[in-house]
């Protein structure tokens, strides 16, 4: 019977069928972080029960840690501070694998397991986060799961699982110059809304897709849970294969050939069905910009706010309200011109290599408006040292841009790293949520390329208008 | 309708009934539910506080006496009736957490994030999924205070407001957790023996797939000259 990649990766990592909507299903790897893991280890000490596979686990301090640019990292906070010492204590305990707060290695959890090749087509990756949908960029199996989640994981390597529905979206064509991979699943989300894909894990497919660098695919995979998806996966082809190989020297030397024949395999098959099918042109994705609270209230950077009066119910029309009241917008304005005071590269939808240079690209020989205050937050150790390497990080601090540690950092600002009530930031983060990136502060979610614009120019900009060829 | 507040009801999971107060924003996320400042601790402890903070309190911390679970007739609400997608974006269990310990034991919605829907079903918060228009009606009645207590019976699977009388259903998994409650890692742990053949086989066919984070970890350490730069 033919079956859809998601079908694939499901049956092949079922223990046990336990009722008509559940399975046992195995998780190849788990990531932990020091905020969704405490409660889960402190249950298992409770029971007294052991970490069932300790390999198969590792642990990072991404989220509440100081991205200040100093070398040596101390966590000011006394509860954060507490919160990275119990995870070293657990790790320690139980044989975990740890990142800790001043490992050269330290980076987002969704950063570091795919450059450190942890990352292959055919997993099941879990995390206490729910990023970890960015892995479907490998053709593997990944999302967020919950506290309690992650006890069970930790105590039997499994998860009892709700079966999904499967979505296919084509995208065709080719992406417009000045339009990312970002601004690809902005205009996705803002067409099939924040819970477009609710139930269902998305398969991407086309041409526009194939296209994708595999950081690019990663933007996309993370971001595709904003439409509430529960998995975005899109088979692994020569791209992916070599990515991991290259980054996987244990494969390469020993299982090479098995490997890339089980690889092969991942994909749906042809006559497999799909619950549902979008279908998008590439060529109509122009940079997108969010102007509200929820990222599916979203327009291309040349639009206007829309008007709550023009919404489809009185449920929209009431968000759209509230949503225009706390961004302080109104219906009718253009997105060019809005002023920003903050702009912030980050995060584990944008902070990988290709982003840096992208931004780069853009704010080489121009300086960061004064009235913004700039932050670039590489992903990882390793990006920040390659970005270094490059000349990248030269080029963001001579235009004037603070560059920093790698963390989590002002994506949701669990550490020193926020808004103020009534700043606006153009943000390369994933989430526009009320006071996400600090209480009464705004986002505007963008790609870099258009963040990078916005520090140029001290508003949202149309960053096909600053006249680079190379965006 | 009975007075009987949700307190005096703690013990008993056949029933959820109490004064039920109206969100009716959609998308309602876990980031609003349980701000991050809730979120530096490693127990559980003290979430009630952080309960939808920046809707309860303002700027200042002053209590917003505008807000529905600010107001007298709605003080000790049991039960949320919520907008579509409630619980949606971050995958944090603080917000279940939180809403428990302020004394809610349900919510009724058209919809939830999914992975608050499985945090909250995994500490037995009971979940109600109606259509858009069931909700929206219960919201009108709640919002009048003197029509504000629901029932929701759960072995019968029906809610009833002062104008609704409504079925939802749970799959019979959840259903038995929230009535009965459920050992979920014990019962797991009795299939330890399909647990290991599977995993035997599985490395057998794909054993690159086997011990990943520590044949990483031994990989850096062995290859890299970046060594760490301390221990915190």
């Amino acid at each position: 019977m033919a079956k859809t990649l998601y079908q694939k990766l499901v049956e092949s990592h079922t223990v046990a069928r336990l009722d008509e909507q559940n399975v046992l299903l195995y998780a190849d790897l788990h990531i932990m972080n020091e905020y969704t893991s405490p409660q889960a280890f402190a249950g298992l000490h409770e029971a007294a029960r052991p970490v069932a596979v300790p390999g198969q686990h590792l642990s990072v301090v991404d989220h509440i840690i100081p991205t200040h640019p100093v070398s040596f990292r101390i966590i000011q906070d006394p509860s954060s501070a507490l919160q990275a010492t119990n995870l070293a204590k657990n790790c320690t305990e139980h044989g975990i694998v740890l990142f800790d707060t001043n490992d050269a290695l330290q980076g987002i959890e969704h950063v570091i397991t795919p450059e450190l090749g942890m990352i292959r087509p055919g997993m099941v990756v879990l995390c206490g986060d729910s990023h970890t949908t960015t892995y479907g960029a490998f053709g593997a199996l990944g999302f967020g799961i919950g506290t309690s989640e992650v006890e069970h994981v930790l105590a039997t390597q499994t998860l009892v699982y709700r079966l999904a529905k499967d979505m296919r979206i084509r995208v065709d064509g080719v992406l417009p110059l000045g339009s990312s991979a970002k601004d690809l699943i902005m205009y996705v989300i803002s067409c099939i809304g924040a819970q477009g894909a609710r139930g269902y894990v998305v398969e991407f497919q086309g041409s526009a897709i194939d296209a994708l660098s595999m950081e690019a695919r990663m933007t996309l995979c993370n971001m595709t849970v904003e439409a509430g998806a529960r998995g975005a996966l899109i088979a692994p082809d020569d791209a992916a294969t070599d990515y991991v190989l290259e980054r996987a020297p244990d494969i390469a030397t020993q299982y090479k050939e098995a490997a890339l024949a089980e690889w092969a395999t991942l994909h749906s098959d042809h006559e497999a069905t799909f619950d549902i099918e979008h279908v998008f042109d590439a060529s109509e994705v122009a940079p997108y910009v969010t102007w509200g609270t929820s990222p599916d209230q979203a327009v291309p950077v040349t639009g206007k706010i829309p008007s709550p009066a023009s919404a489809p119910d009185a449920t929209v029309r009431a968000a759209s309200e509230q949503a225009l009241r706390y961004t302080g917008l109104q219906s009718g304005t253009n997105m060019e011109g809005i002023a920003v005071q903050r702009v912030f590269i980050g995060s584990c939808t944008n902070a990988r290599i290709e982003d840096l240079r992208v931004v780069a690209g853009i704010v080489k020989g121009r300086k960061v408006a004064s009235s913004v205050r700039a932050m670039v937050v590489p992903g990882s150790g390793a990006v920040r040292r390659q970005a270094e390497r490059e000349g990248i990080a030269q080029i963001l601090i001579d235009s004037g841009f603070e560059w920093r540690q790698p963390g989590c950092s002002m994506c949701l600002a669990m550490n020193d790293d926020f808004l103020l009530p009534g700043e606006r930031c153009a943000s390369t983060t994933n989430r526009n949520f009320e006071g996400r990136q600090g209480r009464g502060g705004i986002t505007h979610l963008m790609s870099p390329a258009m963040a990078a614009a916005a520090a140029i120019t001290g508003c949202i900009t149309d960053v096909r208008k600053l006249g680079e060829t190379h965006v | 309708m009975s007075d009987m507040t949700s307190t005096s009801r703690i013990a008993d999971t056949t029933r959820v009934e109490g004064i039920a107060a109206s969100l009716p924003t959609p998308n309602l996320d876990t980031d609003q539910i349980m701000p991050k400042q809730f979120l530096r601790g490693i127990d559980k402890k003290g979430l009630d506080k952080g309960l939808l903070y920046d809707l309860r309190y303002d700027a200042d911390n002053q209590l917003r006496p505008g807000f529905v679970l600010n107001q007298p007739a709605y003080k000790g609400a049991s039960i949320i009736v919520a907008g579509s997608n409630f619980g949606c974006g971050s995958s944090r269990e603080h917000a279940v957490w939180g809403l428990q310990q302020f004394g809610i034991r349900a919510v009724i919605a058209p919809s939830f994030g999914e992975i608050f829907y499985s945090n909250a079903m995994n500490n037995r918060l009971l979940l109600v999924m109606l259509p858009e228009a069931e909700v929206q009606r219960i919201m009108e009645d709640v919002s009048n205070p003197l029509t504000s207590d629901v029932l929701i019976d759960v072995g019968s699977m029906t809610v009833k407001s002062h104008s609704v009388e409504a079925s939802f259903t749970l799959s019979a998994r959840h259903h038995h957790m929230f009535l009965e409650g459920l050992d979920i890692i014990g019962a797991t742990l009795s299939l330890q023996d399909k647990i290991n053949a599977f995993q035997e086989q599985h490395w057998q066919l794909r054993p690159w797939l086997h011990n990943i984070a520590h044949v990483t970890r031994a990989r850096i350490n062995a290859t890299s000259p970046a060594k760490p730069l301390g221990n915190s």
